[in-house]
């Protein structure tokens, strides 16, 4: 079988909470709350709405024969379930969120306003167009600065998240070697990569070739060059990669790619540590996704939504999605379809509905007015200095596998100081839980044994950063100590002791269920 | 009298008569973790030694099953698809994961010993 | 710069302590050549809260919002009432500003109400198990046919010709990659008849009801016609709040539901970000793409939830996953989630009555107009109507009269001629009589 060194236990031991249990299971400001379904009753409504007559004649004898099953509550009783939910989230605005490759930085508070003005917020996507003016100007000055940040002379602007990016980057790569009339089917990716990067090239119909790293972080050049061949589509990187290095040997990779007649596709997760400082473009990229809820803030929202706008070099433009956007006397115009098309551009197709994630764009574009360009060099300045200055502060008590020269945006450690201490990567994670702060990105990348990868993002100040710095220090002495009891079954004083991950895959439940679920009547 | 061997996948298959029983390997089971989920071949596929044959997960991991040996499969563990947690359980026992009808002997043969894969095991 | 904390006497002491001169030091690894200064960038330098939100607001003035006239677009995005607590409580920074659920002992509250929406997507779509949400519809009916062509083993897709064409368009750009995607014709107002089109090699058969003419479709007799041969029917709904009148697709046999959550929760955006619902039966939960939350219990014996299945997803699976997608449409699920628990049952009911009640009024209003003919016999709150001239210059005559009068069909299907006079209008809860009489006088004038 294939082996994965990286299992870790996913069902916690039985523990007992040895404290007073309080008569209402609530503990103060920590409130048990059932699901939405246990608290709401039959007919009653939490928006007040007519009870208009039905005429069924226009339904097409469609119409719904039994109930749904949703609970009825007053608004009051929704506004205090879901407080009471969002209290168990840790979050940025609450604290210090160190998740390597996921970028948790400040959200300001401006770019939820701007994206809300009903100009925007309110704006249907197939209103006429002479309606939509300001909308389409103002995709047109995010895609100015993507362009001119990234030195790419285009950008597709609709792909909704990161993978989606890498799928809409990939299908331009694979049209334009079908314009070449050939047949690439191989993607060569590091071992390092993001998972999403073989999963999207397999979604997007290629085969892929793993490429080894260097003892130092890197891609293995040889092995690379090696690899390289006539049935090469493209080359996926991560630049900086996921180890929070800088490939060294890009420009030269670039050339060894283009040569061998493949693309260059970069991913640009972590484009935060160069943003207003190198041009991907200048470095021989031909396509790069953009995470605009990474480097440009957009809130991560719990899991989305993102966007993903993905820039292309001369060579790809031509194979842009639609719509594409174009500016002529009469203003803006959105072209949706390809019999449109005047410059000979032949879009691959068609990445989702309408034009993007405008609501992500509002907000990018406010942040990047106001940072402006020497902001956004600073940001992405000052988050490389507070990565390092992480990696200097600790790793004489961590083990940083490539701390010998300066990291980007994240430092990363491994578990070697650990070793023979009973602690794992898990358990040291979990136990920062107890002491206030969300644990580092574990487990990643792959290439390293039992990873911590820390992000602190430019959005700490130094009193922040230094509290932070001290108690990982004292975690990891007490560690070697053999204080084992700070780590063993953490955390203590979260909401939830550890969950039994195993329970919950070996018998999926997956939704609440109503002792006899609602039929349709017959 | 049966025979049991492994291969350096991890696997192991035991011989009676022309019958394989193939399961995945103690050491295996422990790496994995708590096995949620197991994938097996339906009774009549033709499996090549060294070819996918089945898959098992963990929470965290999902990983192919090798054929050991070729050959056309008689049976699978319907066990496991109700209890995966025999997997780690009895890994090398219970948690067996499918019967093959032996092609070719020889392939058997070319397996690592109970002590060869300890060594490898040591090594690792 | 408003939004650093550190700094410079800041910088110059962390510099110190890691024992470099400077931050170029630090991006060492660079080469050289590839440092740009900053007047390499053509973009203008940082800027205070007041001229970055003067700047936008004037863009943003440009626009007509569909709340500021007389407004009938639909197809595919619809405009409803938000109650304002929804806004308030998405905005909480312990939703708004977390990551995706991965440490669940600190993210119970992210991970309950994902658990709460695949509950409320299952009950809508009348199936036994929905995910956490992917993008957007368009993008679920794509890994719907993914998923058919997967768990079929067979390379065909049938789309119906009343499936939104970008929705088609999407599929063909990605599915077509893995299988060929057949179109069936495209018959305004009236049922193809796509059961004819399903052979042996036919992994799924897409329809949309009501499609994007309006129509509702019969989908019990095509849900019959694919399972006798062996393929999977995909049901697609653009209009979730259709599901608070209509019969859900699982009770008509559907094996995939694939829906725009949009209408529930969230505005229209301009497009997106949007809510992609997708559900399934039971026995296909495997092959199924997207995030999945699940109940479990905690090493203190308390219920809990944590994200489970991974091993479906590219962060482990890498190249074998089901799908490549990473996250989930969260925020927008926790909108529809909130939105559609303060309507319950009686809400959605009454607001799904109130939206055909109005679409019902205008078409009778509109059909009066000499010039006007209703296409659709049945729809919910959508229809499209047959106008004596071309509907995109009657849209853009009325529009700078200041009545955003529909979607003309010839926006979505430029190629088809048949449909160039073809106005698809929708009507919701929030359009007035005053609306309805100000759309009807003004095609009356122009026509």
């Amino acid at each position: 079988m294939t082996m994965n060194n990286q299992g870790r236990p996913t069902a916690p031991g039985a523990i007992e909470l040895n404290e007073l249990p309080t008569i209402s299971g609530d503990r103060g400001l920590d409130h048990e709350e059932p699901l939405i379904f246990g608290i709401g009753r039959d007919g009653h409504c939490g928006v007040d709405l007519p009870n208009v007559q039905l005429s069924e004649a226009r339904l097409g004898g469609q119409r719904r024969r039994g109930p749904i099953g949703l609970p009825g509550l007053s608004e009051p009783e929704v506004v205090r379930h879901y407080v009471r939910l969002s209290r168990n989230n840790y979050a940025i605005d609450a604290g210090l969120y160190p998740l390597g490759s996921c970028t948790m930085k400040h959200n300001p508070r401006l770019n939820e306003k701007m994206a809300r003005l009903p100009g925007f917020g309110d704006l249907h996507p197939l209103a006429p167009q002479s309606t939509t003016q300001g909308a389409l100007e103002l995709i047109s000055e995010l895609m100015k600065w993507l362009t001119t940040l990234t030195g790419m002379p285009a950008v597709a602007m609709s792909p909704k998240a990161g993978a989606h990016g890498e799928l809409c980057g990939l299908l331009a790569i694979r049209a334009a070697v079908e314009a070449r009339g050939e047949k690439r089917n191989r993607i060569l990716v590091p071992e390092s990569a993001h998972g999403t990067n073989p999963a999207t090239a397999a979604f997007a119909g290629f085969t892929i070739d793993e490429v080894k790293g260097t003892a130092d972080g890197r891609v293995d050049m040889v092995e690379l060059e090696g690899k390289l061949g006539p049935d090469v589509a493209a080359i996926m990187l991560t630049n900086p990669n996921t180890c929070g290095l800088f490939e060294r040997d890009i420009r030269h990779m670039a050339d060894a790619t283009h040569k061998a007649g493949a693309y260059f596709y970069c991913d640009g997760a972590n484009f935060n540590a160069i943003a207003g400082r190198v041009r991907p473009g200048d470095l021989g990229i031909d396509a790069m996704h953009i995470n605009l809820h990474k480097t440009f803030s957009t809130p991560h929202g719990g899991g989305g939504p993102g966007a993903g706008p993905v820039v292309l070099s001369a060579a790809l433009a031509p194979f842009a999605p639609l719509p594409l956007l174009v500016h002529d006397a009469n203003g803006f115009r959105l072209i949706e379809d390809r019999a449109e098309i005047k410059d000979g551009a032949k879009p691959f197709g068609r990445m989702c509905a309408f034009h993007g994630q405008m609501g992500m764009f509002s907000r990018a574009l406010s942040y990047m007015l106001s940072h402006g360009r020497d902001g956004v060099r600073q940001a992405s300045e000052d988050a490389v200095l507070s990565a390092n200055y992480i990696l200097h502060s600790l790793k004489d008590v961590m083990t940083a596998p490539f701390g010998d020269g300066p990291c980007m945006h994240e430092a990363l450690f491994d578990d070697g100081f650990l070793e023979g201490t009973g602690v794992t990567t898990l358990d040291f994670a979990k136990a920062m839980i107890d002491e206030g702060y969300h644990p580092m990105t574990m487990y990643f990348p792959l290439v390293v044994h039992g990873a911590m990868l820390i992000e602190p993002t430019e959005s700490e100040s130094k009193e922040s950063l230094d509290r932070f710095i001290h108690v990982l220090r004292e975690m990891a002495l007490e560690a070697k100590a053999g204080r084992k009891e700070r780590f063993e079954g953490a955390p203590r004083l979260a909401p939830r002791r550890r969950l039994d991950e195993t329970a919950a895959a070996r018998k999926p439940v997956l939704r609440w269920k109503k002792k006899e679920l609602p039929q349709a009547a017959e | 009298m049966s025979e049991v061997r492994f291969t350096d996948q991890h696997e192991w298959v035991r011989v009676d008569g022309d019958e394989a029983t193939v399961g995945i390997t103690k050491y295996a089971a422990e790496q994995l973790g708590d096995v949620v989920f197991v994938e097996l071949p339906e009774a009549g596929r033709k499996v090549g030694a060294g070819g996918e044959a089945a898959v098992v997960e963990s929470v965290k991991a999902a990983s192919e099953v090798y054929a050991p040996v070729g050959g056309e499969v008689t049976a699978n563990n319907p066990d496991l698809t109700g209890d995966p947690a025999k997997v780690n359980a009895d890994p090398e026992g219970e948690g067996w994961f499918f019967k093959l009808k032996l092609a070719d002997k020889a392939e058997f043969a070319r397996l690592m010993t109970k002590q060869q894969y300890d060594e490898f095991v040591k090594g690792l | 710069m408003r939004y650093h904390p550190l700094t410079a006497d800041d910088r110059a002491a962390m510099l110190a302590k890691i024992g470099v001169g400077s931050v170029d030091a630090l991006f060492k690894d660079v080469p050289k050549e590839a440092v740009v200064p900053l007047s390499a960038f053509d973009l203008p330098d940082t800027q205070g809260e007041i001229e970055v939100d003067r700047k936008l607001t004037r863009m943003a003035a440009k626009n007509t919002a569909a709340g500021a006239a007389p407004f009938f677009c639909g197809a595919g995005a619809y405009k409803h009432h938000v109650p304002a607590a929804v806004d308030h409580l998405i905005q909480r920074s312990e939703f708004l500003t977390s990551y995706t659920p991965y440490q669940p002992e600190i993210a119970q509250g992210t991970l309950q109400y994902m658990f709460e929406f695949q509950t409320q997507v299952a009950l809508l779509t009348g199936m036994e198990v929905a995910n956490a949400s992917l993008y957007d519809g368009s993008t679920a009916t794509t890994e719907a046919v993914l998923m058919a062509q997967r768990i079929t083993r067979r390379p065909k897709a049938i789309l119906s010709g009343g499936l939104h064409p970008h929705y088609a368009e999407t599929v063909e750009t990605v599915a077509g990659l893995h299988g060929t995607i057949t179109r069936a014709t495209v018959t305004p107002g009236k049922a193809e008849d796509i059961a004819a089109l399903i052979d042996n090699e036919t992994a799924c058969i897409v329809v949309q009801s009501p499609d994007v003419f309006g129509l509702i479709r019969d989908l019990k007799p095509l849900a019959a016609a694919a399972h006798a041969k062996g393929a999977l029917l995909i049901a697609v709904v653009t209009e979730v709040v259709s599901l608070g009148l209509l019969e859900a697709p699982g009770f008509q046999d559907a094996d995939i539901v694939a829906c725009e959550g949009q209408s529930i929760g969230n505005g229209l955006n301009f497009g997106g970000p949007y809510v992609g619902l997708f559900a399934t039966k039971e026995k296909y939960l495997r092959q199924m793409p997207g995030r999945l939350c699940g109940e479990t219990v905690d090493a203190a014996g308390r219920r809990g939830y944590v994200l489970t299945l991974s091993t479906r997803e590219q962060h482990i699976r890498r190249e074998k996953a089901t799908s490549n997608i990473c996250t989930n449409s969260g925020l927008c699920c926790l909108a529809f989630t909130i939105h559609l628990s303060l309507l319950g049952e009686e809400g959605l009911t009454r607001l799904a009555r109130i939206n055909h009640a109005k679409a019902s009024a205008l078409a009778d209003k509109l059909s009066a107009v000499k010039g006007v003919s209703l296409v659709t016999p049945a729809f919910f709150n959508e229809f499209t109507v047959k106008l004596s001239k071309p509907a995109a210059e009657v849209v853009d005559v009325l529009a700078k009269k200041g009545i955003i009068a529909g979607v003309p069909a010839s926006r979505l299907l430029p190629h088809d001629p048949s449909v160039k006079d073809l106005l698809i209008v929708a009507a919701t809860e929030t359009t007035t009589d005053e609306d309805a009489d100000a759309l009807t006088r003004a095609l009356a004038e122009v026509l």
